[in-house]
């Protein structure tokens, strides 16, 4: 995917080399290449539309910019500070006030729930100073409770369970309870994975969060999901109204588009993105990075060198 | 439904009676096909053919559309070899046999090994697990749940094990123990971890060593919600382990898992399973008109 995305940039841009202005021609050209290359990039088909039309709109507002800049670059910047622009607005910090505060995690199965609950908790351990409890309630998955414990001792923080009990909404109150008689000051609910469209499992998290009254709901997907991210972070959004979004498995080759999709649809800020399997691979979103990415930033700068 | 007729309603509509396909059909069509994940190149593929068919067959109505859709994507299917099985027969005649199920991190291989087993003991295999996630917390444990779902055999070196080893000798342990199958775990990595493809490759190995011509089969696990990246996934997982088999996950979600279409093509692996849920049972075997069918239902 790398070479032919590259392939297509360039292709885009090489339309526009050796011309002094953009003209409605090029634009409509090289937009067109550019769409093309964020579906690869697994934006969402019908935002990828959207979004190469607004551009297409900057472009032409530019038609007059005359030999200053190369259109090549032009175009590059507007698409990129486009990207940028959608994805970044005021990026919130979590809230991690009261006594104790209490962050609902939530997702699609394998997203990587329970991995980022053990970094969050980590993070506001090592960082922020805080005292944080993990808390159990995905009652389902083999082993899932005892895969928090484990997480849990690796990185020094509690994790409340009750073996026995089926019941998340009970097992998250009681966990909080805990939290307030123990000194924690901030509770992470690690929850099941479940589809958007299983109802009973849509209604059990929707109970959660009604119950425990989260300062902060987190939606966390997969960084490789493909066109499906629309639909899975608009009915999520529907049922549990999260805060932001985390973004895991970045530590691969994927360009991310779902990030772009899940930004336009919902317009949750993404809050964390997740790179790898060990405790401390967490950061702060970086909107910048991100657009390079799903431009696949390398080549287009490479690009701009040669033209 | 009601997306589903409309969508073939507006290209019926603009193809129904021509000789030729018109962008505005090829839009819509690529649409479907994108929105699915079946990726560009397929795409293009797919509605080339589509125009070839409908310049031989000169007139195309409404109904006949509908079909030559699907027909030329179960052809595209067919042939790079997924051939539907009948049942769930083991990859190959050898006593015991080996499977190596390999993937990158969460997409279900653990839950479809469960699966698998299940539907082979239930034809009264003697099957064994063996637990060469040895690194993911629990991983282990949670293989070990689903052997005694199953009710079958379990071999485990415990965590931080060598996984090498462990699949070694749960080669080993289905020899001398008679069992018909071993399933071997793996840990989920992602692609570009070059330490741990290799690693793959040496668990490869180690079977192959404990018994020759093992594995029989090796199953990549593909998440139905994964995008274009399934395709590096498909290429280093091919490179470093031989994959013979695909596995398609969680088509229960909203998912389509058309990348899956394009990935049987280029590489001519067959897509055997699907997974359709959490649970035991809910392992199907992948039926390409079903597959095909489920592209253009729903919402877009
Ligand atoms: N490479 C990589 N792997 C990750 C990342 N986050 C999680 N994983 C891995 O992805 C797999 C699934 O992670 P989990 O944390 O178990 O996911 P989950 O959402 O809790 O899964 P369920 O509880 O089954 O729904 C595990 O193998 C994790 O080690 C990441 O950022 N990078
Ligand atoms: N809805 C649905 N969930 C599934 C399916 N297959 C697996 N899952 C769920 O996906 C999550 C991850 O499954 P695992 O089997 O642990 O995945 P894995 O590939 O072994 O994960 P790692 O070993 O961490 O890389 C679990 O919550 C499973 O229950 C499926 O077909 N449908
Ligand atoms: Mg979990
Ligand atoms: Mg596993």
């Amino acid at each position: 995917m790398f070479d032919s995305l590259s392939e297509r940039l360039e292709g885009a841009f090489k339309t526009l080399k050796g011309e002094s202005k953009l003209t409605e021609l090029n634009i409509a050209q090289s937009v067109k290449e550019i769409r093309r290359a964020l579906v690869a990039a697994d934006v969402n088909y019908k935002i990828a539309k959207e979004f190469t039309d607004t551009v297409k709109d900057k472009a032409l507002g530019q038609e007059n910019v005359l030999n200053a800049v190369k259109p090549g670059q032009l175009m590059v910047k507007i698409v990129n500070d486009e990207l940028v622009d959608l994805m970044g607005g005021t990026v919130t910090d979590i809230d991690i006030k009261g006594k104790p505060a209490v962050i609902l995690i939530a997702g699609l199965q394998g997203s990587g729930k329970t991995t980022f609950s053990g970094k969050l908790a980590y993070h506001l351990k090592g960082n922020r100073r805080k005292s944080p409890l993990l808390v159990a309630c995905d009652v389902y998955r083999p082993a899932a409770i005892n895969q928090l414990s484990v997480i849990g001792e690796q990185i020094n923080v509690p994790v409340y369970k009750e073996m026995d009990n089926q019941n998340p909404v009970e097992i998250a109150l009681k966990g909080i309870a805990h939290a307030q008689a123990h000194g924690h000051d901030v509770v992470i609910v690690d929850t099941a994975g479940r589809l958007s469209i299983d109802e009973k499992m849509m209604e059990e998290i929707s109970n959660v969060k009604e119950a425990i009254q989260p300062n902060e709901t987190l939606f966390v997907v997969d960084a490789m999901t493909g066109q499906d991210a629309v639909n899975t972070a608009k009915s999520f959004n529907d049922r549990i109204n999260y805060d932001g979004v985390v973004l895991t498995k970045l530590d691969g080759d994927t360009r991310g588009g779902a990030a772009l999709s899940i930004k336009y649809t919902v317009g949750k800020p993404i809050k964390f993105v997740s790179m790898g399997e060990k405790m401390e691979t967490l950061d702060v979103f970086h909107p910048d990075r991100m657009a390079s990415r799903i431009l696949g930033m390398g080549d287009i700068i490479s690009f701009v060198e040669k033209a | 439904e009601k997306t589903k007729s409309n969508l073939f309603g507006k290209i019926t509509k603009a193809v129904a009676g021509k000789s030729t396909v018109d962008d505005e059909v090829l839009d819509e069509l690529e649409s479907i096909l994108i929105s699915s994940d079946v990726g560009l190149d397929t795409t293009v593929k797919i509605i080339d053919r589509i125009e070839q068919r409908v310049r031989r067959d000169k007139y195309v109505t409404t109904k006949e559309l509908n079909e030559l859709l699907r027909d030329e994507i179960v052809q595209l299917l067919a042939e790079h070899n997924t051939v539907d099985l009948e049942d769930y027969t083991l990859p190959s005649a050898a006593k015991p046999c080996i499977i190596l199920v390999v993937g990158v991190n969460g997409v279900g291989k653990t839950t479809t090994i469960g699966k698998l087993a299940h539907q082979y003991k239930s034809q009264g295999k003697k099957v064994v697990l063996g637990a060469g996630d040895t690194f993911r917390a629990a991983a282990v444990d949670q293989l070990k749940i689903w052997s005694e779902r199953v009710g079958c055999d379990f071999y485990s070196k415990g965590m931080q094990a060598d996984p090498a080893a462990v699949a070694f000798e749960t080669v080993q342990y289905a020899i001398q123990h008679n069992c018909d199958v071993a399933i071997i775990d793996t840990a989920g990595r992602l692609h570009t971890k070059i330490n741990l493809m290799n690693e793959l490759s040496k668990i490869r190995r180690s079977v192959s060593k404990s018994l020759d011509g093992a594995p029989h089969e090796v199953l990549l696990v593909l998440d139905a919600t994964t995008g274009q990246n399934a395709f590096e996934q498909a290429k280093h997982f091919t490179d470093a382990t031989d994959v013979s088999a695909l596995a398609l996950t969680k088509l229960d979600g909203t998912a389509k898992g058309g990348v899956a279409i394009g990935i049987s093509d280029q590489f001519k692996v067959p897509i055997k399973y699907i997974g359709v849920g959490e649970g035991i049972t809910q392992l199907q075997i992948f039926n390409k008109r079903a597959f095909v069918e489920s592209l253009f239902e729903g919402e877009l």
